[in-house]
């Protein structure tokens, strides 16, 4: 056993409020292990970790080996277009032959929601979720919650807004558990046709007027339409859409107070947010980026810990 | 098990007298302290430093920088215990290159936690020399590691533990010999 309840991470939906604040808690003692002239610590020496992604991926990918890497683990990386299911090799015997090979921890990412569960069934060694479909993305939600909690200080009490595609958004979910778990309060604003029925059961507020969402936010998280699972269907364009809920200087301007944006990528710059927001003193985007670094390094610390190497 | 407290080893006044001759035994081998630095090892490491600083400024008038470590994710025995690791991180606000460190830490005992210490210092640059100051010294080192100021020699069974109490985080300084039943 790690040091956390479960084995794995599957989603926030397990992760109590304690957990949290100690992931993240931990995750800054790896920032500063992140800004020393030598960016390596010998924690996980001899562990093998697999990062098995079914989906394409720039930031999570890059950030969970280099976490890896960071932490001294031996890292395999595999990618389900150049791998044996091209040739018919189900997900099951992909997972049993990886896992045969002794490895400790496999980090997956995966179109189908549910994904990393059914793993678990398979495979001995502790699962981390790297996003699956629409269902969750708990290192991103992380990373957002420690990225504000750099910001402001305390999460508790916060308001934050997720604007944009929030029905295909696994980043949207993990999200309103964590800032809801650690006590800040979420708005949703988005097209009604990308806003799924009965999120508010999840404690959130749904607002479908942006101005005012920004005039009560403390920092908004904008989320991109994804094409790839057909989001731009469900609104009449991309032009009315960036008329309503595309993060504008415009529209930042006609506030009388600063909002800090956040954005978890890629993004689709001039539609869901204007190049010059995105590029601003406001945007912690990279700040995100940087603690995504730290927050696998503490996740991977945390779930593989005390196992005997 | 249980654990019965056994003697007193010292007491407010003993620690500092310890710590002051720890510091002059200092002052002696490097004379002016130009260039020396101390590396608290957290938790108590970090006050046993802090102290051993002052005190070396009433000394040699010299302001000695401090630093501390945290050798959490240091230690190869980290693993096997079933904690939740307290970490505190590491602070060390200055170059250590060509500094003559010294290694301050509350107990010495099987040498792993020094031994992750001059592991970890290694990665912030090259030190011309590092030695290692200690309040306790309970014997049983698993390594091959000495100290090279010591506070109090306290041979110990294997049945047994050093507690030190530190007014910072304590609330008081005192050293207990603790008996496991």
């Amino acid at each position: 056993m790690g040091f956390l309840k479960n084995r794995h991470l599957l989603g926030l939906a397990d992760v109590s409020a304690e957990e949290t604040a100690t992931i993240l808690e931990t995750a800054f003692s790896f920032r500063e292990v992140l800004d020393r002239p030598i960016r390596k610590v010998p924690t996980l020496q001899g562990k093998t970790v697999v990062n098995l992604f079914f989906e394409s991926s720039t930031r999570t990918r890059i950030s969970f080996e280099l976490a890896q890497k960071r932490l001294s683990a031996d890292t395999v990386n595999f990618s389900s277009d150049t791998s044996s299911l091209m040739k018919g090799e189900s997900f099951k015997d992909t997972a049993q032959n990886i896992e045969a090979m002794k490895v400790d921890c496999i980090v997956i990412r995966h179109p189908v929601p549910g994904a990393p569960v059914h793993l678990t069934r398979y495979v001995k060694a502790v699962v981390i979720n790297a996003g699956d479909g629409t269902h969750e993305h708990p290192t991103q939600a992380l990373l957002d919650m420690m990225t504000l909690q750099e910001k402001f200080g305390e999460i508790k009490g916060l308001n934050v807004a997720i604007i944009g595609d929030i029905a295909h958004s696994r980043v949207a979910r993990s999200n309103i558990i964590g800032l809801n778990r650690m006590g800040a309060s979420v708005t949703l604003c988005g097209p009604p046709t990308l806003m799924p029925l009965g999120i508010e059961e999840l404690g959130v507020r749904i607002d479908y007027d942006l101005d005012q969402v920004l005039d009560w936010a403390d920092a908004i998280n904008v989320l991109r339409i994804q094409r790839e699972r057909h989001g731009v269907c469900f609104i009449p364009s991309i032009r009315e859409y960036r008329d309503l809920f595309g993060i504008t200087r415009e529209r930042l301007g006609r506030l009388d107070k600063q909002v800090t944006i956040m954005h978890p990528g890629p993004m689709n710059r001039g539609v869901e947010i204007d190049s010059d927001v995105a590029d601003s003193d406001n945007a912690i985007i990279l700040d995100q980026v940087l603690n995504g670094v730290a927050v696998r390094m503490s996740i991977l610390y945390l779930l593989l810990g005390d196992q005997p190497g | 098990m249980s654990a019965v407290a056994k003697a007193q080893v010292l007491d407010e006044e003993g620690i500092d007298r310890s710590l002051m001759r720890v510091a002059h035994e200092i002052a002696d081998l490097y004379g002016s302290c130009e260039d020396v630095a101390l590396i608290g090892i957290r938790t108590r490491g970090e006050f046993i430093a802090t102290r051993l600083a002052s005190k070396l400024r009433e000394i040699s008038g010299r302001k000695i920088p401090v630093g501390f470590l945290d050798v959490t994710f240091y230690r190869d025995d980290f693993r096997e215990r079933l904690i939740q690791p307290q970490i505190k991180g590491t602070d060390i606000p200055f170059s250590i290159d060509g500094m003559s460190l010294i290694l301050a830490d509350d107990v010495l005992f099987t040498g792993r936690t020094i031994r992750a210490a001059l592991s970890e210092i290694m990665d912030f640059g090259r030190a011309a020399r590092v030695s290692v100051a200690v309040l306790v010294d309970r014997g049983h080192r698993e390594m091959p590691i000495k100290a090279d100021f010591v506070g109090k020699n306290i041979p110990t069974a294997d049945n047994e533990h050093v507690l030190v109490r530190m007014n910072e985080v304590d609330g008081r300084d005192e050293v207990y010999l603790v008996e496991y039943k």
